[in-house]
């Protein structure tokens, strides 16, 4: 008798005690993190994969997550490449009690290959500063969110800024601008804004690919040391960064006439340069490195309780650009419980969430991003909510901010949305959304 | 004469950069030549090295040691790191596959690559490390005959003179000494090089060594010139095509198989690419060897192998 009552006993606390962590992920948000920590891209995706899982981690341990929903997170190594993107999105999509709230995959390749995934799995992307320019157009995209920039901003301000420094927008009229690009669905990006722009202001646009993973530049420079173009914009990634500052020294092309793309603009893109990136300068989304007020928590309640996974790269471009995408993420999350309460939320309505995202200067320095992004606002048929960059410059040491902040040219790129995300609806037989009548 | 001046910069700077190739190459033809094993994993013993060095290094001079003792007792480091590498692939790896055909060894090898590239990165790190071993600035060359001059790197020629020392050094190892000797008897058949007294693992070892040697001479040049970073390994790709065209056994032939590659892609890159829309040098490198493997498929300096059926 004694026997049977003992092996009951213990079956029941082991009951117990399985039950408790499935109650309690019963409970959860499930957010994955698809990163790369590895390869050849490592030095760009660490820090951004540590700002992404610190912000979550001080949401856990300062409010008990979000709404008092904990966060659930897990990271999948992708190495940057597309295949393991989009093996890592189907091992997590059905994580959790709701599955996946929405993924960030850092790179646009992965973009590129899962938004043909998540209209059927309902699942949002957010794409902060990278993917498809053109969907920005929320009724042809109803599940990606370029939030606060996409590459055809980014290269509108670039030759905005060249125009502010050569003294005015006719001024580039015969100049020469060459686009030295990771030869990618991310490089290309730009190009056509930017043979747009050329078309507009009379200058000479030429672009040149660089491939994967971009250590060897050298033809590519040569081809520039002799046709000298007035500058030289950078849209590369990890390791082709800093090899295109050096074999621009080597060449002895002048690094202030360099403009990098906000992913050519951290601190692993110049540090392994050392001297020869002096002087070097590279678009923002917004932010750049350095401390705000959410930093004061993260000591708080995540450095200081070793709970923090970021190294020497804390405060760093993209440690803070990897904390701005959790909280965009995040955000969206609460603002989707406002409409269907404090619970874990499915992926469809995250994406109702993101449409009715609206940060206010005031609600954007309550959460201590003051100085680091401006107000955002999405909505059915904007899903991108901020049009403007800042320039900053590399002096040795840390970046300096040396502009404004410039706002894209929207005359020039809704036209450009317009058409290209038209084209891709008829080629994908997509019936864009009528947003007049979404709720 | 700018459009001369132009080809006759590209052509140099493309030599220059086959002869970094071949450095890489010539890891690979190493323990071909020595094991009949085609070692997928050179790329990765490139980063290994580099690491350990540059890692170490990095150590020693923020402890104050002065950086010429730092740079011996790096590169110490680094060469141990790769004796131990050379020990457990011998033991665990090759060791028990004695006899086994080549296409299992060549696999072993990627799996070899894997282990060493993700316990590179877990010791020493995924960062980009900046070396500055050699000058990375650039020479103008005849600059009154050219507008501009003719820009040659100055690491490049360091690459070069490093790698004809190399080949020295390595030709006298194979022809002149005992086990040099030894090492191209177990190539040429393992049971009958064991069935005259010839000791494998050592054999072995030594020849997995040497190539990690040359891999940290390798890395020594290619860290200088990107930093020392895990694409690194892609130099790898980048040697396939050298020991296609220069012939898999041929110890020279990693060097002109390097100059062929360097000045076929980076000419192709200048000259071509603008054509069909730049960023050909890649794939370029392998059609210059696919033309080659149709002429001469054992590679311009390679052995013609005949087997009897």
């Amino acid at each position: 008798m004694m026997k049977v009552t003992l092996a009951f006993a213990a079956a029941a606390i082991g009951v117990t005690a399985m039950a408790e962590p499935a109650l309690a992920q019963a409970n959860e948000q499930f957010l994955p993190s698809l990163v790369y920590r590895t390869g050849p891209y490592a030095p760009n995706g660490i820090p951004f994969a540590n700002g992404v899982a610190d912000y979550w981690t001080l949401l856990n341990e300062r409010d008990g997550g979000i709404n008092g929903v904990k966060i659930s997170p897990e990271e999948c190594e992708t190495g940057y490449a597309t295949d393991k993107g989009v093996e890592c999105y189907e091992r997590l999509k059905g994580k959790g009690p709701t599955g996946a709230g929405y993924f960030s995959p850092l790179s646009t390749g992965i973009t590129f290959a899962l938004t043909e995934k998540v209209p059927g799995d309902k699942i949002p992307l957010l794409t902060m500063g990278y993917g498809r320019s053109e969907s920005r157009n929320g009724a042809v995209f109803p599940w990606n969110f370029i939030a606060v920039g996409s590459y055809w901003t980014a290269a509108d301000v670039a030759i905005q800024h060249i125009a502010h420094e050569l003294g005015g927008i006719d001024k580039l009229k015969g100049k020469k601008i060459s686009l030295v690009y990771h030869d990618s669905p991310y490089g290309k990006e730009p190009i056509m804004a930017l043979e747009e722009r050329a078309k507009l202001n009379g200058f000479t646009f030429k672009g040149i690919p660089v491939t994967h993973p971009g250590v060897e530049q050298k033809s590519q420079w040569l081809a520039i040391r002799q046709d000298r173009p007035d500058y030289v914009l950078l849209w590369g990634w990890g390791v082709m960064n800093s090899t295109a500052i050096k074999e621009a020294a080597a060449v002895g092309y002048p690094r202030e006439k360099m403009i990098g793309v906000w992913w050519s603009g951290a601190e692993p893109d110049v540090t392994p340069a050392g001297d020869q990136s002096k002087e070097y300068k590279a678009l923002m989304l917004q932010h750049g490195a350095g401390k705000f007020k959410v930093h004061d928590d993260l000591q708080k309640f995540v450095l200081a309780r070793g709970k923090s996974v970021a190294k020497d790269d804390y405060a760093q471009v993209l440690y803070n650009r990897g904390i701005l995408n959790s909280m965009l993420g995040t955000e969206a999350i609460r603002t989707a419980m406002k409409k269907f309460g404090n619970k874990p939320m499915t992926g469809e309505q995250v994406r109702w969430g993101f449409e009715n995202l609206d940060l206010s200067a005031a609600r954007i320095k309550e959460l201590g991003f003051e100085g680091m992004v401006g107000p955002i606002k999405l909505s059915c048929q904007d899903h991108q909510g901020a049009d403007i960059a800042r320039v900053q410059q590399w002096d040795g040491k840390e970046w300096k901010v040396i502009s404004g902040n410039y706002k894209a040219d929207l005359s020039i790129l809704d036209p450009m949305v317009k058409d290209a995300s038209a084209k891709y609806a008829a080629d994908k037989k997509i019936t864009p959304r009528d947003c007049s009548k979404e709720s | 004469m700018v459009a001369f001046g132009q080809f006759l910069e590209v052509f140099i700077s493309g030599l220059l950069a086959g002869v970094l190739y071949s450095l890489v190459a010539l890891g690979f033809v190493l323990i071909f030549k020595a094991s009949g094993v085609f070692n997928f994993a050179q790329g990765s013993m490139v980063l290994l090295a580099g690491l350990a060095l540059v890692r170490s290094l990095d150590w020693l001079v923020a402890k104050g040691f002065p950086v010429w003792a730092a740079i011996i007792a790096g590169l110490l480091f680094a060469a141990v790191i790769m004796a131990i590498t050379a020990f457990l692939v011998e033991r665990y790896v090759l060791g028990p596959l004695v006899n086994q055909d080549g296409l299992i060894l060549f696999m072993s090898t990627i799996g070899v690559t894997f282990m060493i590239e993700g316990a590179a990165q877990m010791l020493f790190g995924s960062d980009v490390y900046p070396l500055a071993l050699f000058p990375n600035d650039a020479w103008f060359l005849f600059d009154k005959a050219f507008d501009g001059g003719i820009l040659v790197s100055k690491i490049d020629v360091w690459g070069g003179v490093i790698a004809a020392v190399l080949v020295a050094g390595l030709a006298l190892f194979f022809q002149r000494t005992k086990t040099g000797r030894a090492l191209r008897a177990v190539a040429d058949d393992h049971a009958a090089a064991q069935s005259v007294g010839i000791p494998l693992d050592w054999i072995w070892f030594v020849v997995w060594l040497v190539a990690g040697l040359v891999a940290l001479v390798a890395a020594t040049v290619w860290g200088t010139k990107l930093g020392v970073q895990f694409s690194i390994t892609f130099l790898a790709l980048k040697a396939l095509p050298v020991l296609i065209i220069g012939g898999f056994t041929s110890v020279p032939g990693a060097i002109v198989g390097g100059l062929i590659v360097g000045a076929g892609e980076k000419l192709a890159e200048a000259y071509l690419g603008p054509f069909i829309g730049g960023g050909i040098e890649y794939w370029f490198a392998y059609v210059l060897a696919l033309v080659v493997l149709l002429a001469r498929p054992q590679g311009l300096f390679g052995e013609r192998i005949i087997e009897r059926i």
